[in-house]
């Protein structure tokens, strides 16, 4: 577990709470990431939706999640789109353990640019951005 | 094939351009109107022959200054139209304002229509605001941006660059390779007096220049610019009585089958170029061999190798080799790209640069960067992300 106390908070704006989000954004509050989850399909969706994608059911609940995935794809910012952005940063589509094609954009804000490849492992920590829990990830 | 696809009652009649530069004096309204006066004349209609205007993403000059200043009420009141049908909205894809005014046009509701986009990035700029990057400010984020902005991927070329890594980890393309694109663009751009960008950009040039979002660099990415493009779509029935050679819109389509997302696709590395491929080559008897040139999307130089394959120009995750080296691409190669110099060079006229391109080449018309010998038959595509349209334009 990264002690992220320890570490430069990350800048950027936060993401606007409503009745679908909520659960997402705020998950990081116990620790544990959570996506939607249809038992009737056994299928996990994000981003968050009114009803299954596949069986169109409403039956879908906020599931705790393992955390840990791989990187699927990988970029390294140079741009200072905002003030107080420290560059170059690490971006990456996660593919979630859960199953395949489940992905969540993020960023690595520990690991320093060149450090990290497709096919790495890696598990989420947690930042707190207001009321919102950041979920980035970390090598495992 | 069948005459059951409405497109196929359409042509472009006419084409117009403004001044297409990095910061001009003439504001976006200005500019669009300078468009429409050259695309009359130059089909011969005067103003009062037009009764629709179509045009996306519709004016959304506050969320985003620059991208798209003006509004279908702001040129019908300038320019006085009389309009039976007009349509912009952004909840449609980038070349919907072609795909709609055909169905216009074929379903009777207006019989010449102005299509426009008009961009004032490169003054807006200068001002301080980038449109292509949003959530800077102390806003906070809702809809599908919150899914990137938050995390720091503020601008499409991170979006891009992730799929360009992980395509370049699946098939092994190389800098190298996706260097062709940029640098064919750029030479082609060195003929054509009204590109943005026209110095010589070497490969050499191209891998030294900085990285914007890895693997994308610099000469990776189009130029904002400023300056408004026009296409009238009319009915095939009035092409005798036109100006100009009119050029009939053999196929069209915009189709979203996949998730409409940068990372839940089912594949990260197709897009939607594919789908617009399928739908496109379903309403014509004509097959990518016999395409004379294309004029591909290249917002970013990677989107142009997802539509090679997407189209059909060549196999799934072959791309790269096939560009490699840049003589197939060349204006003399079996398939030319970017004739005219692309987004990349010639400015990110957003779309319908390059159905002005096409048309050019198509009636012969395209002076010092006009391909050799005749050109029939050219595909025209828009859009990156599952934002994706493909047009097959033929000139007899």
């Amino acid at each position: 577990m990264t002690d992220t106390n320890a570490l430069e908070k990350t800048v950027g704006p936060t993401p606007e709470l409503d009745e679908l989000n909520s659960f997402f954004w705020s998950s990081g509050a116990d620790g544990q990431l959570r996506m939607q989850y249809c038992e009737d399909c056994q299928y996990w969706q994000h981003p968050p939706s009114v009803c299954c994608r596949k069986c169109l059911g409403e039956e879908i609940t906020a599931k705790p999640m393992s955390g840990t995935g791989t990187v699927a794809a990988i970029t390294v910012n140079r741009m200072p789109w905002m003030p107080g952005l420290k560059i170059p940063y690490l971006l990456v589509i996660i593919e979630l353990d859960e199953q395949a094609g489940l992905r969540l954009t993020s960023a690595m804000p520990n690991a320093e640019p060149g450090s990290v490849s497709i096919g790495d492992r890696v598990k989420v920590f947690f930042e707190q951005r207001e009321d919102v829990w950041m979920p980035f990830f970390e090598l495992q | 094939m069948a005459n059951i696809f409405s497109e196929k009652q359409c042509v472009i009649s006419g084409i117009g351009q403004s001044e297409i530069g990095r910061r001009l004096p003439r504001n976006g309204l200005q500019l669009t109107v300078d468009a429409v006066k050259q695309a009359l004349d130059d089909a011969g209609l005067s103003r009062s022959d037009i009764d629709g205007v179509s045009s996306w993403p519709g004016q959304m000059q506050h969320a985003a200054p620059g991208f798209s200043p003006v509004s279908i009420t702001d040129l019908r009141e300038a320019m006085d139209l009389k309009l039976s049908w007009y349509n912009a909205g952004i909840e449609s894809t980038q070349m919907s304002a072609i795909i709609n005014a055909c169905m216009a046009v074929a379903s009777g509701q207006a019989r010449h229509v102005i299509c426009f986009r008009t961009m004032t990035e490169a003054s807006s700029m200068a001002k301080g605001t980038r449109s292509s990057v949003q959530g800077t400010g102390s806003q906070r984020i809702s809809g599908p941006f919150q899914w990137q902005l938050p995390f720091g991927a503020f601008s499409a070329s991170s979006w891009v660059a992730m799929v360009a890594s992980r395509y370049m980890h699946e098939f092994g393309a190389t800098r190298e390779q996706l260097g062709q694109i940029a640098v064919n663009a750029r030479s082609n751009a060195m003929l054509n007096e009204r590109a943005v960008y026209r110095d010589p950009l070497s490969l050499d040039d191209y891998l030294a220049s900085r990285m914007i979002s890895d693997p994308l660099c610099l000469y990776d990415c189009d130029v904002p610019i400023d300056g408004s493009t026009v296409i009238i779509i009319s009915h095939k029935d009035c092409a005798a009585d036109l100006k100009s050679k009119a050029i009939h819109i053999e196929a069209i389509g915009g189709p979203l089958y996949g998730r409409d997302s940068w990372d839940q696709q089912d594949d990260l590395t197709r897009f939607g170029a594919e789908d617009a491929g399928k739908m496109l080559w379903s309403r014509t008897d004509f097959k990518p061999k016999d395409v004379d040139f294309a004029e591909l999307y290249d917002g970013f130089s990677f989107l142009t190798l997802l539509w090679l394959e997407g189209l059909g120009f060549c196999g799934r995750g072959e791309a790269a080799a096939f560009v490699e080296g840049g003589q197939r691409i060349a204006r003399d190669g079996e398939l030319p790209l970017a004739s005219h110099g692309g987004q990349l060079s010639a400015g990110r006229t957003h779309g319908l640069g390059y159905f002005h391109e096409a048309v050019k080449q198509l009636r012969g018309e395209a002076g010092n960067h006009q391909l050799s010998g005749e050109r029939k038959l050219a595909v025209v595509s828009n859009g990156g992300g599952n934002l994706s349209g493909a047009a097959l334009l033929r000139s007899d």
